[in-house]
């Protein structure tokens, strides 16, 4: 062992190692700060057997204690499904209307729809529910399967074109696509839809497609072209469109015949979700 | 000032406890956090400030202690307490006034009022508040009360703690600290009741049953009392108050404050009972304005930061004048301007009225008149509007567009009101809430009492009302008795043009 440095200064022995002049005095380690360091691992010894810390082959080390944070998650959900229990039920036994007319019914509704909507809803129809092109706004008047409490809480349960067997179904064919119009006749009744939403349109043009429009459409949309709920066949006279307005939107559905899916949710959710998503929507939408 | 310990040379630490340089600098540098405190042993006097101050001391405390005890009937489930912070309810309550969160507005002008107090009182007539009503000079005077009851007056005081210990100095201290901390919890004790129902937290307290905050306020206003009062006294005043430091730009000459008449007083000495007063001031030095003192001052050196302006020098000092036979009055409340006026032989003018006074009088004035016209237009119907922002606005299948609105009505009244709900604005609007079946031109709703009721508002404008990007409108809620507005805006979702 070599000799010993002491520096000139404070008196104090170096470790031996120098850059560039700066010598490195050999302090011993503050006193406050070794007592803390005793004290941590005094405290990880405590720490072993109260908590569960040793992994085993199977399993861990419990510790007295028992502390379990999957448990304690449990027991907070059931905690929470305690308080809202009473909530819940009335919200189980109370008629779609009823909740939607008491204002405590109504704004406990509104805050679980929320939630809810929020995490399963809003990935296609928006967190503010006004949808986009192809997905319905559930914000505006028009609905394309009944805008009514009970049949929003009849969607939500089966959905659209979901595979369910009691699903909501309705299919656009594909007029173009499909060769069951020739593409003049497609272009023509474009032009007849748009003249059926009270817009300027080739008057030549839709004289020409009124005989295909009541051969191919009328039976969902109707002779005035309001469309029909009960097949989720849309009003053709409104200012409302799912794919787009415009001349080029109108002619691709008529051509490709574009339907969206929406999944049933009736297993997903207990039926006070169910009603309070319902209500939820009702509301948002302006209501009855 | 601070300890210096070096910590680079710890293995020598038993030679050299301090480096060189703090050497150099002398042993004050080295001994302590601040100056060791001097014990002060106040001279019990009488005399008119004593007195006023026994009877502020005692109404204070009375008020501090009984006001929570105070009764209130208030409807329903409403606490019936008087006075009243309910955090839990979120209302302050303090008699016929009930004041909610919101209104806190009110709090911050009484503590408005409160500082504009203290300006003008001290600029008419020094540290009165420091003196009289401070919370840490009243338990200060009780405390030392106790103290002389236990240990005697100061030269008592000053023979006991120099004495030895025996069972007559154990007895006094041991009893002395026994009232002081029983005094202490029921300063801390009495501070909950502010904010919880006295009579139901004074059983609960007992059984372990009271909230925890309720514990823990409690513990930590008995253990400030404790040392407060007890241990550090006028070391708050000097180290820990920053009134003392402000007061000295609320201080002018013609601030009357607790004064040492040096014009009459000086030169001082010793007086022979008989003996000629010409040529002579009337300070015999009997420094008996000193032992009063509860800060440990000596008055004659002028004005000075510790004092705190209580007066108890005066009763001592006119004590003794009236002993000598001089007028009494030595020490008084004077200004300073009086004072050199009267040294240099001029007239002593006394000026109440200076633009500092008027300032502060009118200051306080127009704060007072202020919260007295709020709290008279004051109503119990108060509305807010909050606006969807997702989304702003949706457009109806005829090209008409809705606006979602969520109104926030407040009913501050004790009981259940009906409530009109109105919409101004583009003309051709129609409201309604979900649950109604029909819009229309208002709504009709019920607001509970005590409370605020959520409701949802669809606002929806015809297209040919559509004519701007925002469109001003208002909400107003009607009562038979109150109305209350809100302005907001339709959005009407048509483009700006430029």
């Amino acid at each position: 062992m070599s000799k010993r440095e002491s520096d000139e200064v404070t008196g104090v022995e170096t470790t031996g190692h120098e850059w560039d002049g700066i010598r490195e005095l050999d302090n011993p380690l503050p006193r406050w700060w070794l007592w803390v360091f005793y004290a941590s691992i005094a405290v990880a010894a405590v720490y072993w057997v109260l908590m569960p810390s040793w992994p085993g082959l199977t399993g861990y080390s419990k510790g007295i204690l028992g502390q379990s944070d999957r448990e304690a998650v449990v027991g907070e959900l059931q905690a929470l499904t305690a308080v809202r229990g009473a909530q819940a039920a009335r919200l189980r036994t109370a008629s779609l209307e009823e909740i939607e007319r008491d204002p405590e019914l109504q704004a406990y509704a509104q805050a679980v729809g929320q939630s809810v909507f929020g995490d399963n809803c809003a990935t296609c129809h928006g967190t503010g529910g006004i949808g986009a092109k192809g997905y319905a706004n559930l914000r505006d008047d028009v609905w394309l399967w009944g805008g009514e409490l009970a049949d929003i809480h009849r969607t939500i349960q089966v959905g659209v074109r979901s595979g369910g067997a009691d699903a909501r179904f309705s299919q656009m064919p594909a007029f173009g696509r499909d060769q069951m119009l020739t593409p003049a006749q497609v272009d023509d009744l474009t032009e007849f839809v748009v003249a059926l939403s009270h817009r300027p349109a080739d008057v030549a043009a839709v004289r020409r497609a009124a005989p295909v429009y009541v051969a191919q459409c009328v039976a969902c949309h109707g002779v005035k072209g309001l469309g029909d709920q009960k097949q989720g066949a849309p009003n053709l006279t409104d200012q409302e469109w799912l794919y787009g307005s415009g001349r080029q939107a109108i002619h691709d559905q008529i051509w490709n015949g574009q339907g969206g899916v929406m999944p049933a949710w009736k297993d997903r959710f207990d039926p006070e979700t169910l009603k309070a998503l319902a209500v939820y929507i009702h509301a948002n939408a302006g209501g009855r | 000032m601070t300890v210096v310990i070096d910590r680079s040379a710890p293995t020598a630490a038993k030679t050299s406890p301090v480096s060189a340089a703090a050497k150099a600098r002398g042993p004050a540098y080295v001994t302590g956090l601040y100056k060791p405190r001097q014990p002060i042993y106040p001279k019990l006097v009488h005399g008119r400030w004593r007195a006023i101050k026994w009877a502020l001391l005692i109404a204070t405390l009375t008020i501090y202690y009984v006001t929570p005890w105070i009764r209130w009937e208030r409807p329903g489930t409403l606490p019936d307490q008087a006075v009243l912070v309910d955090f839990e309810g979120r209302r302050f309550y303090f008699f016929w006034i009930q004041l909610w969160p919101q209104e806190v507005y009110f709090l911050t002008g009484l503590l408005v009022l409160a500082a504009l107090a203290l300006f003008l009182s001290n600029a008419l007539f020094g540290r009165l508040w420091c003196g009289y009503s401070c919370p840490q000079t009243v338990w200060t005077d009780l405390f030392i009360h106790v103290e002389r009851l236990f240990e005697g007056d100061r030269n008592a005081r000053m023979r006991l703690d120099a004495a030895p210990w025996s069972l007559n100095k154990a007895w006094r201290k041991i009893g002395k600290h026994a009232v002081w901390l029983g005094i202490a919890f029921g300063t801390g004790g009495a501070w909950i009741f502010y904010f919880h129902d006295a009579p139901t937290l004074i059983r609960t307290f007992w059984i372990g049953q009271g909230p925890l905050t309720g514990y823990i306020f409690c513990a930590l206003l008995t253990f400030t009392t404790y040392v407060f009062a007890g241990f550090m006294r006028e070391q708050v005043c000097i180290y820990m108050c920053p009134w003392p430091r402000i007061q000295g730009a609320m201080l002018d000459e013609h601030s009357l404050q607790v004064t040492y008449r040096y014009d009459r007083g000086e030169p001082r000495g010793p007086h022979k009972k008989g003996a000629d007063w010409t040529g002579r001031g009337d300070c015999v030095d009997c420094a008996q304005c000193v032992t009063a003192c509860p800060m440990g001052i000596d008055i004659r050196n002028g004005p000075q930061l510790e004092c705190i302006n209580c007066g108890l020098c005066i009763d001592a000092c006119d004590e003794i004048m009236v002993r000598v036979g001089r007028p009494t009055g030595l020490i008084a409340f004077d200004t300073d301007a009086a004072v050199e006026a009267r040294n240099e032989g001029r007239p002593a003018i006394y000026k109440l009225l200076r633009p500092r006074t008027v300032f502060y009088g009118v200051a306080l004035a127009a704060v007072s008149g202020a919260m007295a016209w709020g709290f008279s237009v004051r109503t119990t119907l108060d509305l807010h509007v909050l606006r969807d922002r997702n989304p702003v606005f949706v457009r109806l299948h005829d090209g008409a567009v809705r606006n979602g609105y969520t109104l926030k009505i407040v009913n501050r009244s004790f009981e259940d009101e009906t409530v009109i709900v109105g919409f101004e604005g583009p003309a051709g609007a129609r409201i309604k809430t979900p649950a109604a079946a029909s819009s229309g031109t208002s709504l009709t709703v019920v607001a509970p009492a005590n409370e605020v009721r959520a409701l949802r508002v669809f606002v929806t404008l015809p297209p040919q009302a559509l004519s701007a990007p925002n469109l001003p409108a208002s909400f107003v809620v009607r009562t038979s008795k109150a109305e209350a507005r809100a302005q907001t805006t339709f959005l009407s979702g048509v483009a700006n043009t430029p």
